[in-house]
């Protein structure tokens, strides 16, 4: 964990309202899949906390969906510039020893490209189930495949792959992997939660402080108990939050 | 340059203090930084029974501010006595402990049970907590129920009693006199202003609370002028809180009148901001012409 300046090397659109930043930054060396980085975006008072797509070398890469005026002034940034980050934080997916189904949902799919480096890297099979909106929104499905996963994709208006949702194209190609990690909309990880019992999903959440001491993001646990989405999350095991 | 500052019951090496509920109980600035850097810590709000808040979202961003609903989120003063003051313990820093409730015999059950912990130095009454429905802001916004509930602190408290104030009052000069006259040790100004945003794709509000509390730099004027105004009516000495986020900010507390600050939303941008900001206070001092913390404070009330 540690805050400084990173030098952004690429900037550039990958789908419809969707970017990536690769960046120059030692936080790269320490990240986990399923972490995050709270982005400060040069004229915005809270930082943007945004997850990590892919850590090598030195080299973070966050793929990230323009939803406000802080994410769309984050994509006009140019490579050359630098941009301050505070990171990894939080709790990211557990890399375990079997074979895993990853399910992603639009902006949620990119924490899972370095879950399934993690897990190619250790021998195991990997499937990813992605889901978007549309055509246009589809990212990713490439590096998945490079990588060496198994890759299916739905769209819910049926322009690429499977009509519907992830769990349609789950049912269409017969995958009986049981293992589940997954990262997307509210509606995916009930579905997915509904679905499965082994495995986690990943939160998502308004975070002010992004390491656990203001309680901005929490969520209840099924005693009622909260949990931080920042610190204790973003990843929980399926079942445990209240979603 | 000696940055101490002596107040009642608190011997702070430098006059910077994480605001309460900005750094919980210290654990995670504990993770980036040695917390017996700083002058002290004001703790989040402790409240008789555990309570959870209110529901998510809870922040939302503003200019140079932003908004919060947390609703006094804590596990209960047992629980802070027995889990988060014993962590506490390890740092050489003032640890005052900010007191809420929903009346005043909360307030009192809170201090009762602190009074026996060696600890906490000093308490902080959240009378101003725009964010709750009973008890907080409430008690805050009359002269009368304010000096009621200081009254009856100082009767149960074993250490000095600091009272936060709420901006959102026509006169707080008002209020600051009658918390002065019914035994307040000093005073913490001011708690958030009261604000509201709204969704322009749904027309709801951001926060589902509705309103939360605006902090952070869009409020630092509206401080200055407070500490002012009631260093001016008071002689018991001012913590300074309100969008600080640099050694000028303090500086510039400091001069309207406060003896110490507290820094809150910064801690959010900038998890490294408080020991960022005592380590330029001694040289932004000087380059001023202030010998020490003692002789920058008032200096515009002169």
């Amino acid at each position: 964990m540690r805050i400084e300046d990173a030098v952004v090397i690429e900037n550039s659109r990958i789908a419809s309202d969707t970017f990536r930043m690769v960046l120059k930054t030692g936080i790269a060396d320490e990240a986990e899949c399923g972490q995050f980085v709270q982005v400060q975006v040069p004229g915005y008072y809270l930082r943007r906390p945004i997850s990590i797509c892919m850590a090598d070398q030195g080299t973070l890469t966050l793929v990230y969906k323009t939803v406000g005026d802080g994410t769309a002034a984050m994509s006009r940034m140019k490579a050359g510039e630098t941009v301050n980050l505070f990171g990894p934080l939080g709790t990211g997916f557990p890399v375990e020893d079997r074979d895993v189904l990853l399910i992603g949902g639009g902006v949620g799919t990119p924490p899972l490209l370095f879950t399934a480096k993690k897990y190619l890297e250790k021998g195991h099979q990997v499937t990813a189930v992605l889901g978007y909106n549309d055509r246009a929104s589809v990212m990713l499905e490439e590096e998945f495949r490079n990588l060496g996963c198994e890759v299916y994709t739905a769209t819910m208006d049926g322009s690429y792959g499977t009509k519907g949702t992830v769990m349609n194209a789950i049912e269409e190609n017969g995958i009986k992997e049981q293992f589940v990690l997954s990262c997307g909309p509210l509606p995916m990880l009930k579905a997915v939660s509904a679905a499965y019992t082994e495995g986690c999903v990943s939160l998502e959440s308004r975070m002010a402080c992004g390491m656990g001491a203001c309680m901005g993001c929490v969520v209840r646990d099924q005693e009622g108990e909260s949990m931080r989405v920042c610190k204790d999350g973003p990843v929980f095991p399926i079942g445990k939050a209240v979603l | 340059m000696d940055l101490s500052v002596r107040l009642p019951g608190l011997n702070l090496k430098n006059p910077v203090i994480p605001a309460s509920g900005c750094a919980g109980y210290g654990r995670e600035l504990a993770e980036l930084y040695d917390l017996s850097l700083l002058g002290g810590i004001a703790i989040k709000s402790a409240t008789p029974k555990e309570r959870f808040g209110n529901p998510v979202p809870r922040i939302a961003e503003t200019p140079m501010g932003m908004l919060n609903a947390i609703g006094l989120q804590n596990h209960g003063v047992d629980y802070i006595i027995e889990n988060e003051l014993p962590f506490l313990a390890q740092f050489d820093t003032e640890v005052i402990a900010n007191v809420a409730g929903a009346s005043e015999e909360d307030y009192i059950e809170v201090i009762q049970k602190m009074n026996s912990s060696d600890v906490v130095k000093a308490y902080e009454l959240n009378i101003s907590c725009p964010n709750v429905k009973h008890g907080g802001i409430g008690l805050g916004t009359s002269p009368e129920l304010a000096a009621n509930i200081t009254r009856m602190a100082k009767a149960a408290s074993a250490k000095p009693v600091y009272v936060k104030l709420t901006p959102n009052v026509t006169n707080i000069v008002e209020i600051a006199k009658a918390v002065e006259a019914a035994g307040a040790d000093g005073l913490v100004l001011i708690n958030t202003l009261l604000g509201m945003r709204i969704d322009l794709k749904t027309g709801k509000p951001l926060l589902a609370n509705t309103t939360g509390g605006l902090s952070g730099p869009a409020i630092k004027p509206v401080a200055v002028r407070m500490v002012y105004q009631c260093a001016k009516a008071v002689n018991i000495p001012i913590i300074g809180v309100g969008g600080i986020c640099s050694a000028e900010d303090v500086l510039e507390f400091l001069y309207a009148g406060a003896s110490a600050v507290e820094v809150g939303a910064a801690n959010f941008v900038d998890p490294l901001i408080c020991p960022k900001i005592i380590d330029h206070l001694g040289n932004v001092l000087e380059k001023y012409g202030n010998a020490s913390v003692a002789e920058a404070t008032g200096r515009s009330l002169k």
